[in-house]
């Protein structure tokens, strides 16, 4: 498979991914502002996670900075897909800057909170699939070489 | 073409998040756009009623009600309907049954919430997310929850659940109602006439409560 091929396909995987958490993030955020909190099935477990002080910077919920976070990684994944040389890089940071932000919500979770929720476990998933992604960017980008 | 290509995928996608979400949010708004005036009235013995709608209502509708009932559940966004249809009055009193385990507790989590201001949005909260919380195995905290969603004062609130004073209002409720002869929920009182079980429900209400009204006010 060529060089140019794989790239593509790398990056429309990520696009792929980083829309399911744009979906979810959006999902989460609209809950959020129209005053209701996600239901996990019949556990409490989300509306202690959602409803807490970490779930808002401020008053913007992390969900929405997560929405935009997603947004950023589906539109350089898209731009790098097509050649776009520096949204690669901008990609590579967009994704890290998530992974350091979900260690730190997954740590909140299980050390402060004692509680997880689905909704965050769903998209540090996707964060993680992101990550691994752009860990195993270098071998695909090198075999092209 | 193939140039423009990538900004035309993420445009597209930016508006689809964005009217998606505005979509969504306006259907979540009109859902939920029932911001209600909680009413609660001191009656003479001290015991406290909640009330929805005019004093001098053609119609009183008296519900004794459990919020992990079923059939109460199904009743309640029905009797918000007709009270603004008919602009009934309407009285909630609590009617915990023994045999729901979170019965007495999403009572008392109403009660806490009056005693802040918000018993009709508990109330509509707790009937909205009652196949939720009736199967948690931790309801307490889905009511903790829920009043941090009403911006309720949770310290205040998680003290007044315990409080005697709470706890009180539900047996003065549950006392009127075995007084009155109530022994199952829903049980509704028109005008301090019982409706028969067979009328309580939300295709049979509304034909009654027309007639009551008709009844009540037989000129228009």
């Amino acid at each position: 498979m060529s060089g140019p091929r794989i790239q593509t396909i790398f990056y429309s995987a990520a696009a792929l991914i980083a829309l399911l958490g744009l979906a979810e993030a959006t999902y989460l955020t609209v809950m959020f502002l129209s005053g209701e909190i996600a239901v996990c099935g019949g556990s409490p477990d989300c509306y202690q996670v959602l409803g807490s002080s970490y779930a808002k910077l401020g008053p913007v919920p992390v969900s929405g900075l997560g929405a935009l976070a997603y947004f950023s990684a589906f539109t350089f994944a898209t731009f790098a897909g097509f050649g776009y040389a520096r949204a690669r890089k901008f990609f590579t940071w967009t994704v890290i800057a998530m992974f350091c932000m979900t260690l730190w919500l997954l740590f909140v979770q299980a050390f402060r909170l004692h509680a997880f929720c689905r909704y965050c476990l769903f998209s540090a998933a996707l964060i993680f699939l992101l990550t691994g992604l752009v860990v195993a960017r270098p071998a695909a980008e090198t075999e092209k070489n | 073409m193939r140039r423009y290509l990538p900004f035309i995928i993420v445009i597209f996608v930016a508006l689809l998040a964005v009217g998606g979400g505005a979509y969504f949010y306006r259907i979540k708004r009109s859902a939920n756009a029932t911001p209600k005036i909680s009413k609660t009235e001191t009656e003479k013995s001290g015991e406290s009623v909640h009330v929805l709608g005019p004093a001098d209502a053609a119609v009183t509708l008296e519900e004794f009600g459990d919020f992990q009932c079923p059939p109460c559940g199904k009743l309640s966004e029905p009797i918000n309907q007709l009270q603004k249809q008919y602009n009934l009055r309407v009285i909630y009193r609590e009617f915990p049954l023994p045999n729901h385990a979170h019965a007495q507790e999403a009572a008392f989590a109403a009660e806490a919430a009056a005693q802040q201001g918000r018993f009709w949005q508990m109330h509509d909260l707790l009937y909205r997310e009652q196949a939720v919380w009736s199967n948690s195995t931790d309801a307490r905290a889905l009511f903790n929850a829920y009043a941090g969603m009403l911006q309720l004062d949770l310290d205040r609130f998680r003290k007044d659940m315990d409080s005697s004073e709470v706890q009180r209002q539900v047996d003065l409720d549950q006392h009127r109602g075995a007084a009155i002869g109530v022994k199952n929920t829903p049980t509704i009182f028109l005008n301090n006439e019982a409706l028969q079980p067979n009328q309580i429900n939300p295709t049979e209400l509304p034909g009654v409560i027309e007639a009551a009204m008709k009844k009540a006010k037989p000129s228009s």
